[in-house]
């Protein structure tokens, strides 16, 4: 670990300030910083601890949810508003990581978490273009498995590891965001970047931006919704492929359809093409499916993900079943 | 000469081919175990009842004292740099910025270190255990990606990890080896294990296979592994005057210590290697460069070292599991007799090491069959040397057999079962030899009225539970049974204020399979003792004798050691004893151990106890010390243990993810001496193999030789929701040729597993996987 | 500053790269908590923090400054060990041990999270308080890795001890 001065923040605004030195980073749980700058992955020289500020889980007027970023992933999963209103954002949380670091990790950093592709973790060994810009990638011709089919670049095909983050693009969150300029608000949806040529660029925050707080807007049919994680082992694994989705049904057909998938691209995958071939259609199986392959009709499989778009499509095609009849746990 | 002189010159590896030809036509009488094992009839007391660890209390409370726990003084803390390139030379080094960095005690690398011997690799002498013939910190060589190159010390370990982060290397690189096409294209040698060649040839199998009605002919594909066990590989290092004590985690401790002595041109006792606990080894607790280099750069700088490798720093250091390539093919009658059996294939290696995978071992004795062709060859691969891995060669080799059976039993239509028990052997298919026990079919029976066999629909893909599609498979497991020579016991019998005290010493291994705990209750039973009479050290280099935790043969070599020891005991009680004793007059093969006192077998009224011998030579202390019998039982029976396994699976339909519902193992491994902790060593076994069967796979990038997943979060072991309940249950039948009637079962465990659950799989959905892991992506 | 280890104050590291594991351990020569991958990939190194479970490599000690910090050593009550520690040594939920400092820690913090109400992955109904079964005991020790295979031991360890507990 290169060393660092540590200073905790009291509030927002001492944060920000503190911030916006060079080289500086703003430190939550820990959970991902911490093992980066083991790894030198991460090199800064200041760590401002923010885990302490903006910890509470507010409604707000529209009938929504107001998360403070320092929220341990763990308070925000087992919040009644959260298990009750938006299932799918619990079920999220909960496929994630262990208990242990749910309990460490907030909600802030998870959006901020980095890649697992190995050859980003690998500073000795290996060409990464998000670590280095411009040394190439080794993954594109390597252990690829994990990695992205849909909206990557010659740069880089590295996937984002986050479940939340994948129900909180289907719930149209909005992040709030305090930084030099003041206080702005970004779509989650845009939020996360694809890599195009400038992979080490994870997000559309400016340096010294820190996340306070994620809203959730406020989505009737969000009651009828679920997150579906599949990976190499029970439990305790990244996502191969996941789903977040919402349906709202009218009679047999979809009256409306929120679907974001994880383990696909570089971003929380908001599946909008599929949304709008399912809106106003019929809830079957074929049309599922359709509106699936029609997610997946530009994928670009790697040499060992090939059975991604396959593996996506028939989750997508089971979640929105059980969906449809109400039984999705 | 006598068989027993013989024997001893065989330790020394002289006439091996004579005794091989005489052993086995020798009377039982004169082999070890040709009488059984006293113990064997006895039925009370401890041996057979459930004891808990005896180091429990220690080991949940925090307080059992790992390698990288003990501390000197003034101790310094150790970093690596690893090699990034496969082969070549270190062109330069940019050491500046690390040696001017804040607390950096030492950095070396090959031009700064001190002149070494190079380790002697396993296997070259009985004590040898070098992990290849590699100088280490020598020369700039290059020999696999990963490689340590240099080592920073620093006041602590925040410090070195920094340092040796700004060390700089450039490389002049050479032409490597780092596919398996490649490695197969430079050719590929006869596999060698011990001195014989991995070749079998019974009969004529291709010629049989040709000709037989019914038949199967696959390749089956296994990856790396690594070990993974939870503690990192770590020693604590001083020297002190002109001695070198090493706090190791190793299940090898007097030969790792006989070892180093050698690299640093000691004498044996000038090294002095402690482990008493050791985090989990499954074959890789041993000597690795970490150690040598930790005790160099502790000489160099003239302080005492903690060397604890990262988990990357694990897979770049201590090898693993090699990949094997396997072909199966089986001939057989329509009534299931199998006429031909062919399993040949290869595994990798490197130039530099001395470890086949041994996957046809397990198959010299599973079937009859009257055409039998097995072979092993090794291609040659720049990569860190590969190592031996719970039952190396059985593991891999049962996944590609017993995945086979299955196939032919599907192609016969008959039950898998009943296709195994119509070919079990009558003596060794290859080697002629009588089993010693083997009772395999009892096993199968037990075991399949327990799971409910008769559940399973022969036609796969019939069964379903929503998205799941459920199946069940089995497999037999195979091991060897192994006493190694070297073993010594020392054991002193103590009086203090008229209570007898029992000290056993065993240079043995304690990686948790409950070595101690039942050492103390075999010692203890042999003893006559209480349990809580006897106290067993262990894990020490100053301890007489060599044993090895591998081989799943430690148990057998720690109770041949104490029967020789306490032979010695009795006779030198006798002795004391004099003429005053009721036993005066009798010869020690007509005494043993009861109540705390020596008697008569056959009249066990006729006794004396412990504390009056001793009190009335007026003596608190009689000590001896002796070695175990050669095993030359291995050479006049074929010695094996077995296990019939059962599983069920569920796949998910959508998404090929595969879940075991329902395990059982039914064990034939001689007696069970503890039931609780065999019972975790038989499950720990299983799942392992759960996890070879369904997630674990080492990524080696054949670009460079560079593994890539070198960590817990990429590479993956079962965790807790993988994991059903496994049932486990054993024939309990001595053998009556081994000490105490029992078989070691550290390694029997994983065998067999994988291919339980593949032919699980495949009665589940139809569709055979034969390389493995066996990810949803082979089932969607 | 300073950090409250079973009970006893203790000073922060001086320099800030000093993880909570590494404090414990090197610093304050409790060895008791374990590390195993140093990367919050295996759960060795768990501890209680006010009760909690978390993973003390990924910790760094100087963010820990008035917390109460609870390890193995700090379990067992006036040389009596924790009811799950003896229930570990009775259901063989070990073998080489040194997974255990984290799975029984690990198990304690679990104990809280269900009897306060924290559903997990596998919990059917969110709506509902989870219960005690084997599945959930199984989810949510899935952050505690064994390579020994222990599982079953510890599964039966945790159930004598909360599960009859809880009905009790």
């Amino acid at each position: 670990m290169t060393p660092f001065t540590y200073s905790r923040a009291g509030e927002t605004a001492e944060a920000v300030r503190m911030g916006g030195a060079a080289a500086s980073a703003y430190l939550g749980g820990g959970t991902n910083l911490v093992d980066l700058m083991r790894e030198t992955v991460a090199r800064p020289e200041r760590l401002v601890d923010v885990s302490g500020l903006s910890t509470s889980i507010t409604d707000t007027d529209a009938g929504g949810l107001l998360i403070g970023a320092g929220v341990r992933n763990t308070t925000l999963a087992e919040h009644r508003a959260v298990r009750e209103r938006f299932p799918l954002l619990s079920r999220a949380i909960l496929a994630g990581a262990s208990a242990q670091i749910r309990n460490m990790a907030t909600v802030g950093g998870n959006l901020m978490q980095r890649t697992r592709c190995t050859y980003f973790y690998d500073a000795d060994g290996s060409r990464c273009n998000k670590r280095v810009p411009g040394s190439g990638c080794d993954a594109r011709d390597g252990f690829n498995r994990i990695h992205a089919v849909l909206g990557a670049s010659d740069a880089c095909v590295a996937t984002h590891p986050s479940d939340m983050c994948v129900a909180l693009a289907a719930l149209d969150a909005v992040v709030h965001v305090e930084g030099s300029a003041g206080v702005r608000t970004l779509p989650l949806r845009e939020f996360h970047r694809l890599p195009g040529d400038r992979p080490d660029v994870d997000t559309v925050l400016a340096p010294g931006d820190l996340i306070v707080a994620v809203e959730v807007p406020p989505l009737g049919f969000a009651t009828n919704s679920t997150y579906r994680k599949v990976r190499d082992r029970a439990s305790y694994a990244f996502a191969l492929v996941s789903v977040a989705a919402a349906l709202d049904m009218d009679g047999d057909r979809v009256r409306d359809v929120r679907i974001a998938l994880g383990g696909v691209a570089h971003k929380p995958w908001r599946a909008a093409r599929a949304e709008d071939a399912l809106r106003g259609g019929p809830a079957t199986e074929q049309a599922f499916r359709a509106a699936a392959l029609m997610e997946f009709a530009d994928a670009q499989p790697l040499r060992d993900n090939a059975f991604k778009p396959e593996l996506a499509t028939r989750t997508l095609v089971s979640v929105l079943g059980a969906l449809a009849k109400g039984d999705a746990a | 000469m006598s068989i027993l002189d013989t024997a001893k010159e065989t330790a020394q590896g002289l006439m091996q081919g004579a005794l091989e030809k005489l052993v086995p036509l020798a009377p039982d009488s004169w082999i070890p175990g040709g009488v059984p094992d006293p113990l064997i009839a006895r039925k009370h007391g401890l041996i057979g009842s459930p004891v808990s660890r005896l180091d429990g209390a220690f080991k949940v409370q925090g307080q059992a004292p790992f390698a990288a726990e003990f501390r000197f003084d003034r101790m310094t803390y150790a970093a690596l740099a690893y090699a990034t390139v496969a082969r070549g030379r270190v062109a330069s080094i940019d050491s500046a910025a690390a040696e001017g960095a804040p607390g950096v005690v030492l950095v070396m690398t090959h031009r700064n270190a001190p002149r070494m011997n190079t380790p002697a690799v396993f296997g070259s002498s009985p004590s040898a255990v070098g992990p290849s013939d590699l100088p280490i910190f020598q020369d700039d060589r290059v020999h696999w990606n990963g490689q340590p190159i240099a080592c920073v010390l620093a006041e602590t370990q925040e410090q070195a990890d920094h340092a040796a982060s700004l060390l700089a290397f450039t490389y002049d690189e050479e032409p490597s080896t780092t596919t398996l096409e490649g490695a197969r294209a430079a050719g590929t040698e006869q596999g060698v294990m011990m001195g014989r060649p991995l070749l079998n040839k019974i009969g004529d199998a291709d010629a049989a296979l040709a000709a037989a009605p019914h038949s199967v002919d696959h390749l089956y594909r296994t990856p790396r592994h690594n070990h993974n066990a939870i503690e990192p590989h770590a020693a604590t290092i001083a020297w002190v005057d002109d001695q070198l004590h090493i706090h190791d985690a190793s299940q090898m401790v007097t030969q790792q210590a006989q070892t180093v002595a050698e690299v640093f041109d000691l004498k044996p006792d000038q090294v002095r290697l402690t482990s008493p606990y050791v985090g989990g080894g499954f074959g890789s607790k041993g000597l690795w460069d970490h150690q040598i280099i930790g005790a160099a750069a502790a000489k160099l700088c003239g302080r005492p070292v903690r060397i604890t490798l990262s988990r990357e720093g694990v897979y770049r250091v201590v090898g693993g599991r090699t990949l094997t390539e396997q072909r199966v093919a089986i001939g057989a009658q329509a009534d299931g007799a199998i006429d031909a059996l062919i399993h040949t294939g290869m595994a990798v290696m490197t130039p530099h090491n001395s470890m086949p995978e041994p996957f046809t071992l397990g198959t010299q004795s599973a079937y009859a069959s009257p055409n039998i062709t097995l072979q092993v060859k090794m291609a040659k691969m720049n990569m860190l040397a590969n190592t031996f891995m719970r039952a190396p060669g059985e593991a891999v080799g049962t996944f590609a057999l017993e995945s086979a059976i299955d196939e032919l039993a599907v192609e016969l239509g008959m039950d898998p079962i009943d296709l195994r028990l119509r070919n079990e052997p009558d003596r060794d298919p290859v080697s002629g030899l009588p089993f010693s026990s083997r009772n395999i079919a009892e096993a199968w029976r037990r075991g399949a009225e327990a799971f409910g066999w008769n559940e399973r629909s022969a036609t796969p893909g019939t069964r379903r539970d929503g998205e799941w599609q459920v199946g069940m498979g089995c497999a037999t497991g195979t091991y060897p049974y192994y006493r190694m020579p070297g073993a010594e016991a020392r054991i002193t019998l103590t009086l203090q204020d008229g209570a007898i005290h029992a000290k056993v010493e065993i240079a043995a291994a304690e990686m948790g399979m409950g070595t101690s705990t039942t050492t103390a209750i075999v010692a203890a039973e042999r003893l006559g003792l209480p349990i809580e009479q006897v106290e067993v050290a262990y894990g020490d280099s100053a301890i007489p004798g060599a044993i090895m935790a591998g081989g799943s043969q430690q148990t057998a070599a720690i109770g041949g050691a104490v029967i020789a020891a306490h032979n010695a005991l009795v006779a030198e009680l006798l002795k004391l004893a004099g003429n005053d004793s009721p036993l005066a007059g009798l010869s020690p093969d007509e005494v043993g151990s009861e109540g705390a006192a020596l008697c008569k077998l056959d009249d066990p009224g006729r006794r004396e106890s412990y504390a009056s011998i001793l009190g009335r030579a007026q003596r608190d202390q009689v000590s001896v010390t002796q070695a175990g019998s050669p095993p030359l039982e291995l050479m006049h029976w074929s010695m094996h243990s077995h296990s019939a396994l059962f599983c069920e699976v569920r796949v998910n339909a959508v998404t090929g993810e595969t879940r075991v519902g329902r395990f059982l193992g039914a064990f034939d491994c001689g007696r069970i001496l503890n039931p609780k902790t065999a019972r975790s060593q038989f499950r720990g076994g299983i799942i392992m193999g759960l996890g070879m069967a369904l997630m674990e796979e080492t990524q080696f990038d054949e670009r460079n030789g560079r593994i890539m997943n070198p960590s817990l979060a990429e590479y993956h072991v079962p965790v807790h929701l993988d994991v059903p309940e496994i049932d486990v249950i054993w024939t309990d039948i001595p053998d009556p040729h081994t000490p105490m009637g029992a078989h070691g079962i550290g390694e029997i465990g994983i065998t067999g597993v994988a291919a339980a659950v593949a032919n699980a799989v495949y009665n589940a959905t139809g569709r055979r996987v034969r390389d493995l892991p066996i990810t949803l992506d082979k089932l969607i | 500053m300073s950090l409250i280890v079973n009970g006893t104050s203790v000073a922060p590291p001086d320099d800030p790269r000093v993880s909570l594991l590494d404090h414990l351990r090197e610093g304050l020569h409790l060895t008791g908590t374990k590390k195993g991958c140093n990367q919050g990939a295996c759960g060795a190194c768990t501890v209680l923090v006010d009760g909690e479970r978390i993973l003390s490599c990924l910790a760094l000690a100087v963010q820990y400054d008035g917390r109460h910090i609870t390890t193995v050593e700090g379990l067992a009550q006036d040389d009596a060990l924790h009811p799950l520690q003896a229930a570990f040594i009775e259901h063989d939920g070990f073998q080489c041990g040194y997974c255990t400092p984290g799975q029984i820690c690990s198990a304690i913090g679990m104990a809280a999270e269900v009897e306060r109400g924290v559903p997990s992955h596998v919990t059917a109904d969110l709506r509902a308080d989870a219960a005690l079964t084997r599945e959930e005991i199984q989810e949510r020790m899935s952050g505690n890795l064994c390579r020994c295979g222990a599982h079953n031991g510890i599964v039966a360890a945790i159930q004598a001890t909360f599960v009859v507990e809880a009905q009790a």
